[in-house]
């Protein structure tokens, strides 16, 4: 039988997985870069998150989200309403008509503080709103499209027109939301200042850890039965409802999981990067992350993360020489995957890693214990039905 | 409706897509414990009836009561729930997952979101999933991939997945369809077992094999019932050799 430890890591091939991504993130990416570069992988690492979402979602669920990117901007926005107004102080602010509010509130003839931003005011009731706020849009959208059966590329498209609803929304109500321009110079957080070297050294290690509770969580839900029936749902989702189970809370489930998520990356995406803007909120990244857990390999949990750090690598590498073709690459890359390497970077490092000699006698073990247990626990229950 | 001591009594029980009457005015009871075959032609409304019941198909009008307990008003799987089992006409299987897994997944524990996280493959779900293998002749492929299994092997896999939730009614749609003679005996002896503490509704078009199970035949055309009773009876009536044994 499996213990927690045993589904939480996954076997012994997810144990070197998960300890080759963790001396990867924790230790050769600290060492290795300076702190202008670790704070970029440590933003790529926050769309990992995004990306973990739709493995669970898409890969595991099938359910394909085109609007990722809503629920990232709803934890980034939470986070950065909290920050600005404590950037807000009103001494900083002394030289606005109304000190004391955030800049681009004064500057749109504001003068007191709308009362949806009050609960900001406090870290703890902020931390509540990333992790609620998105969860309960996202039980609404999925209530409302689950319970009445509309999925797949209906699904998809709604979730990217809502993305664009909730994009155009901030950038119109430039008074609450800061506009296009999002919510910008964000300094400090309880006094502690986020933009020394040393405070990012930090964000990087609590989005890194952050980043592992969310896999192990991920974990959990797929190696329990939930995660049994999600495939068995993308299969034959008619089969699954006829064996009396109301398929529609699972799905509203994975979605609201996948959106909290996603909302943590958003908010470790602003402590890190410093801003949050309308640009991480609409349809083309949430299309990107959907490209970054394509070529990671839309099953693995683990592959999802390396796929981010891959594509954005690539990002960097190429916008900086070649800024303009690089939206044609990605397309063309997310074509190739889809094609050629449907199971992506994890689907071909499965092919292969079975030819690596000891990693085969290592798996091979596994399974045969696996068979043994069966067997034995076969021939107890036929000598048990013999002596009844 | 009163109560009675039907497992199933569907009542005056009409469906119409777009003015067509798929199935109209039926009335259909089936007693504890018996095999009960449905048969007829083409388009006769017998995989209708079927979905009527497990709720895939919502009726126009009448009654279908399980138990005396009204189905038309609940939801797919709220039925199952109640104890009605129901096997699709194709193999409708998770390929993807391990027999063991198929067999489990279906096992009527954790069917909640909640309870599906905190699932706990404990040893009486363990001993079910054994039994139950054994029972459709699956026990030596637990752990093969259920893409893998030979068409007829499937059928018996859905069959297996429904006993895991022991329903009181189980209805299986063409259950030997695709099998070879060995196998179609094999689904009969299968049958005879299964029926011993629970109703069965088989649809079924293999002559030689509704002889070997049922227990009374229904004969359904155009929505309606044109016969019922013993294979030898419907077998000699007129109307149903006219309509359907004749052609």
């Amino acid at each position: 039988m499996k213990t927690l430890s045993d589904k939480l890591l996954g076997g012994k091939q997810g144990v070197l997985g998960l300890a080759l991504l963790a001396l990867l993130i924790m230790v050769i990416l600290p060492l290795g870069l300076d702190i202008f570069r670790l704070n970029l992988v440590g933003k790529y690492l926050t769309y990992a998150f995004v990306a973990l979402s739709l493995v669970l979602l898409w890969g595991n669920g099938g359910i394909l989200s085109l609007g990722q990117g809503m629920f990232f901007g709803l934890g980034g926005y939470c986070m950065a309403m909290f920050l600005k107004l404590e950037a807000s102080d009103p001494i900083s602010t002394k030289i606005q008509t109304t000190p004391g509010i955030p800049d681009f509130m004064d500057w749109n003839q504001l003068t007191a503080i709308p009362w949806f931003w009050e609960p900001f005011k406090s870290l703890p009731l902020t931390i509540l709103a990333i992790l609620i706020v998105p969860t309960i849009f996202a039980y609404i959208i999925g209530f409302a499209m689950f319970k009445r059966r509309v999925g797949g590329v209906y699904f998809a498209i709604i979730t990217q027109a809502i993305a664009l609803i909730l994009s155009i929304l901030i950038v119109g109500q430039q008074g609450f939301t800061g506009g296009v321009n999002g919510i910008t110079d964000l300094k400090t957080m309880l006094g502690w200042d986020i933009r020394t070297d040393s405070a990012k050294y930090i964000l990087y290690y609590v989005n890194a850890i952050l980043l592992f509770g969310c896999i192990f969580l991920s974990r959990y839900i797929l190696t329990s039965k939930f995660g049994m029936l999600l495939l068995a749902m993308r299969d034959k989702e008619e089969r699954v409802r006829f064996s009396g189970y109301d398929v529609s809370d699972f799905k509203i489930f994975t979605f609201c999981v996948a959106a909290m998520i996603s909302a943590i990356g958003g908010a470790m995406f602003t402590l890190q990067v410093g801003f949050m803007s309308p640009s991480f909120v609409g349809i083309v990244p949430s299309i990107e992350m959907v490209i970054f857990a394509a070529v990671g390999g839309r099953m693995s949990l683990i592959g999802a993360v390396y796929g981010t750090l891959l594509v954005n690598y690539g990002k960097t590498v190429f916008s900086e020489t070649y800024p303009e073709l690089w939206l044609f690459l990605m397309g063309g890359l997310f074509i190739a995957v889809v094609m050629f390497f449907p199971d992506g970077l994890a689907g071909i490092y499965q092919k292969h890693a079975r030819k690596i000699p000891f990693l085969k006698r290592w798996v091979a073990e596994e399974k045969q214990k696996q068979t043994d247990a069966h067997a034995s626990h076969g021939k107890a229950s036929t000598t048990l039905g013999a002596e009844a | 409706m009163s109560n009675t001591d039907f497992i199933l009594a569907i009542e005056d029980l009409t469906v119409s897509f777009d003015g067509f009457k798929a199935v109209d005015k039926l009335n259909l009871y089936v007693d504890k414990n018996e095999l009960r075959v449905v048969i007829g032609p083409n388009g006769a409304g017998k995989t209708t009836v079927l979905d009527l019941i497990c709720g895939k198909t919502k009726s126009t009008s009448g009654s279908i009561k399980f138990k005396n307990k009204e189905l038309t008003k609940l939801a797919e799987h709220e039925i199952v729930r109640a104890g009605v089992g129901r096997k699709f006409q194709t193999p409708s299987i998770y390929e993807n997952l391990t027999v063991y897994q198929n067999l489990e997944v279906s096992y009527p524990r954790g069917r909640s979101v909640w309870g599906s996280l905190l699932f706990k493959r404990s040893d009486d779900v363990m001993t079910q999933v054994y039994k139950v293998a054994e029972e459709i002749l699956l026990k030596d492929f637990l752990d093969m991939e259920a893409a893998l299994l030979s068409h007829g092997q499937k059928q018996w896999l859905e069959i297996g997945m429904l006993l895991m939730q022991e329903p009181e009614l189980l209805m299986l749609d063409e259950p030997v369809a695709g099998m070879s003679a060995k196998e179609r005996d094999q689904t009969a002896e299968l049958l005879n077992r299964i029926c011993q503490n629970r109703s069965v509704i088989v649809i079924e078009h293999d002559m030689e094999f509704v002889k070997k199970i049922a227990h009374k035949v229904t004969v359904l055309h155009q929505g309606k019932i044109l016969a019922e009773g013993s294979m030898d009876k419907v077998q000699a009536d007129e109307k149903v050799i006219e309509v359907y044994l004749g052609h």
